[in-house]
């Protein structure tokens, strides 16, 4: 019993880190058909984002807050990766939809820069650069509308630009100057270390469950509620799921399809970013850090079947599930006197990595049964 | 959108011909050591390249898994050349097994022991694997970016499997060629490098003329009606699944070669040709180069490794930049590459846009009904 829960918690610990990671994943592929190779980059953003927001916190006037930083830095993440998510769009993306293979090419160029970026320029420009592409983007959009419709308008656009170049060099000097941490570029690995009331174990039914993992349950599980009220509950999600079903029909009806593929890619962008807070809690962050989750949050995808939300959640705790079976060898425990083959070969793979051939070996072959994933989208065309 | 071959004259094609042999020959004498090492590696990524082009410039099925194909070539001359000249390591076998403890060479590494084998399984392996991978693929009609994405996920089987063997494959390690022996020299020195050099610049030609030799003609229509309209080549009564397998099996083998005359040249094969990265390196040597032009392939490998060498020894921190901003740029702005927009309309285009040249009038509907809606 013990054996199994550990098991079983085990499993879903690693499924609810692929989960949030693969969430944003399955909104952007599965609702407009895009590939995000940068999605693991995005991730890194969040991540880098808790470290800056765990040293910002240690500054003597937020210093009485400390403890509750990885709360704020959740949401911090959201907007940092939603952000770059949403210049991504504007920029590139947009030009590349209808073709999938394009935006794997193009977002896969994305990443490479995004990566040396974190390398190349210190952390402190580089919050001030979000904070002025923050401020550029959204500034416009809360203009009253007399000077939106006035002819100087351009003007107004401009200044605002101007300003959000400015406070973005500010912030970025002030930090500079206030944490020295992070006043230098460094490729460097950095730790993101989890706030006291965040350390330690929970006893459970006599098992004992490090608390971090159970945080990011938690976030997981936070994430996923969200998304699913938003994306069936509230006007925006309502159409977003109309411009996925049949975007030209959408169009005709009123809805702004450009305002929709800006906010569903912000959105999955943003959670890339909640993820990267989960995974900054397991590890230490470096530029290299979403590159070892983008494939397997594309298996969960793929296994889940493309555009359903309930196949990624199934998908990803499978997935931890079986990793955990494997990769610890637990079936060796659970039966010992197996036959010597049997145990030999689960023993030659049970380690991490080996768990993993074995786990996306199994995935190819469940694939040719289920070639569309666990829960396939309905249609009656040639090409799906 | 035509593409409007230029033809040369007989004469042109015939100079270009004797100057390109006169170089290859005297390139060992041109070139020091170490720049001939490099382009001779260069060339050899070209032959991937032209596998690359093979299946997605023509067949359009992005593989993000050719360094698997790649890494299997560069294995299999690795460790014959180490078997070869293992004669003084106790057992008979290659020094890195005496580190774990193996005392047997592992059975499948007993045909290594043959030249003739190995010479055919630098190529036959590789493109059996990816016939299999392939044919398990292709047969659940698995295609555009979930045959990408499963290829990387098999990728990363593969990366890990060869990562994780120590006992035998020397793991993370990789197999040394350099200090290894053919036919009484040494793997790694100048005169094995130059005689190298020769044998890729020859198969890189051969390559060529083989990949022309396969786009051409009937198969090669097939290929380039699969990659543009798949249904409609079944309804026709062909079989996409055996033609898709067969050209990402010869995609697999010249991968297999390429990985071969890459690991002689750069005196190592590791696990580290099978990350992700390289894979998708491969492509971008393609895509700028001209994807559904053979010639772009070869030469957008060469050019791309030498810019990248020659920057990153000047700017180490500035080679992602460039390399990132290509990726898009070549994406957004120069979907058929820099060969494809050659010979296709783009010299045009641009001189009319400067109004050099008239511009040629046509249905604007035309234009319209070549590119794909959003939502087909």
């Amino acid at each position: 019993m013990e054996l199994l829960l550990d098991s079983l918690f085990n499993g879903v610990a690693i499924g609810s880190v692929l989960l949030v990671a693969a969430l944003g994943l399955a909104i952007v592929f599965g609702l407009m058909g895009v590939i995000n190779l940068a999605h693991g980059e995005l991730m890194m953003l969040g991540a880098y984002t808790t470290y800056v927001t765990q040293l910002i916190f240690k500054l003597p006037i937020l210093k009485p807050f400390y403890n509750s930083y990885i709360i704020v830095s959740i949401f911090f993440a959201f907007i940092v990766s939603g952000v770059v998510g949403i210049l991504l769009e504007k920029t590139i993306i947009r030009k590349l939809y209808g073709s999938p293979l394009e935006t794997l090419l193009a977002t896969w160029g994305v990443s490479l820069i995004l990566q040396q970026f974190v390398r190349s320029v210190p952390l402190a420009y580089g919050t001030g650069l979000v904070i002025s592409l923050l401020i550029a983007l959204f500034l416009p959009t809360v203009f009253p509308s007399k000077i939106k419709e006035s002819i100087n308008y351009k003007y107004f656009k401009f200044s605002s630009w101007i300003f959000a170049a400015l406070t973005g060099v500010l912030t970025g000097s002030l930090i500079s100057s206030s944490v020295s941490k992070i006043s230098r570029a460094s490729a460097r690995n950095v730790d993101v270390t989890a706030p006291s009331w965040m350390r330690g174990q929970v006893e459970i039914l006599g098992t004992a469950f490090p608390k971090t993992r159970l945080m990011i349950i938690v976030i997981t599980l936070i994430s996923v509620i969200a998304i699913t009220l938003f994306l069936n509950q509230s006007a925006w999600g309502m159409r977003i799921r109309a411009v996925t079903q049949n975007r030209q029909m959408s169009d005709c009806l009123g809805i702004s399809t450009e305002k929709v593929d800006i906010i569903t890619f912000g959105i999955g962008s943003g959670l890339a970013g909640v993820a990267g807070v989960a995974v900054s809690l397991l590890g230490s962050v470096g530029p290299n850090v979403g590159g070892n989750y983008i494939v397997g949050c594309f298996m969960v995808v793929v296994l889940g079947g493309v555009g359903n939300l309930l196949g990624t959640v199934i998908a990803s705790f499978g997935i931890g599930i079986m990793t955990d079976l494997i990769g610890a060898g637990r079936l060796l425990s659970i039966w010992p006197d197996m036959p010597l083959p049997l145990s030999n070969t689960i023993n030659f793979f049970a380690t991490t990595s080996m768990a993993r051939v074995m786990i996306f070996a199994l995935i190819v072959i469940f694939l040719q049964f289920k070639p569309t994933g666990l829960f396939p989208q309905k249609g009656r065309m040639v090409e799906n | 959108m035509s593409i409007s071959k230029i033809k040369f004259d007989k004469k042109i094609v015939l100079s270009f011909w004797i100057i390109l042999i006169a170089l290859i020959i005297a390139a060992p004498t041109l070139l020091p050591v170490f720049r001939l090492n490099l382009l001779g590696r260069y060339l050899s990524l070209s032959i991937v390249a032209l596998g690359v082009d093979l299946i997605w410039g023509y067949t359009g099925l992005l593989s993000l898994g050719q360094g698997i194909f790649f890494a299997l070539g560069g294995y299999c001359a690795a460790m014959y050349l180490q078997i070869t000249s293992s004669s003084e390591f106790p057992n008979n076998i290659p020094e890195f097994f005496a580190l774990y403890g193996v005392e047997k060479l592992p059975f499948f590494w007993e045909p290594f022991r043959s030249p003739v084998f190995t010479f055919f399984a630098i190529w036959v392996i590789p493109a059996l694997v990816a016939g299999l991978i392939g044919f398990l693929v292709f047969r659940n009609r698995i295609k555009g970016v979930y045959f990408s994405i499963l290829t990387q996920a098999s990728l990363l089987v593969f990366f890990n499997f060869f990562n994780g063997q120590q006992k035998l494959i020397n793991g993370t390690n990789g197999l040394k060629t350099d200090v290894t022996q053919l036919l009484g020299q040494m793997v790694g020195s100048e005169s094995m490098q130059r005689i190298f050099f020769w044998i890729t610049a020859i198969l890189v030609i051969a390559a060529w003329f083989f990949a022309k030799w396969v786009v051409k003609g009937r198969f090669g229509n097939i290929l380039i009606g699969i990659r543009d309209d798949e249904p409609r080549v079944r309804f026709t009564g062909y079989n996409p699944v055996i033609f898709k397998t067969i050209i990402f099996s010869i995609a697999g083998g010249l991968a297999g070669i390429s990985g071969a005359l890459y690991t002689v040249q750069s005196g190592i094969v590791s696990p580290q040709f099978m990350t992700v990265p390289f894979s998708i390196e491969m492509v971008i040597w393609v895509a700028v180069g001209g994807r559904g032009t053979l010639l772009g392939a070869i030469l957008g490998a060469v050019f791309i490794n030498y810019a990248k060498s020659l920057v990153s020894e000047a700017l180490p921190a500035s080679w992602m930049f460039i390399q990132g901003g290509l990726f898009i740029l070549v994406v957004t702005a120069l979907p058929e590459g820099v060969l494809g927009w050659i010979q296709g309309d783009g010299p045009r285009n641009l001189l009319q846009r400067f109004g050099l040249k008239r511009k040629i009038e046509t249905y604007p509907s035309l234009e319209i009904n070549n590119k794909e809606g959003n939502n087909e």
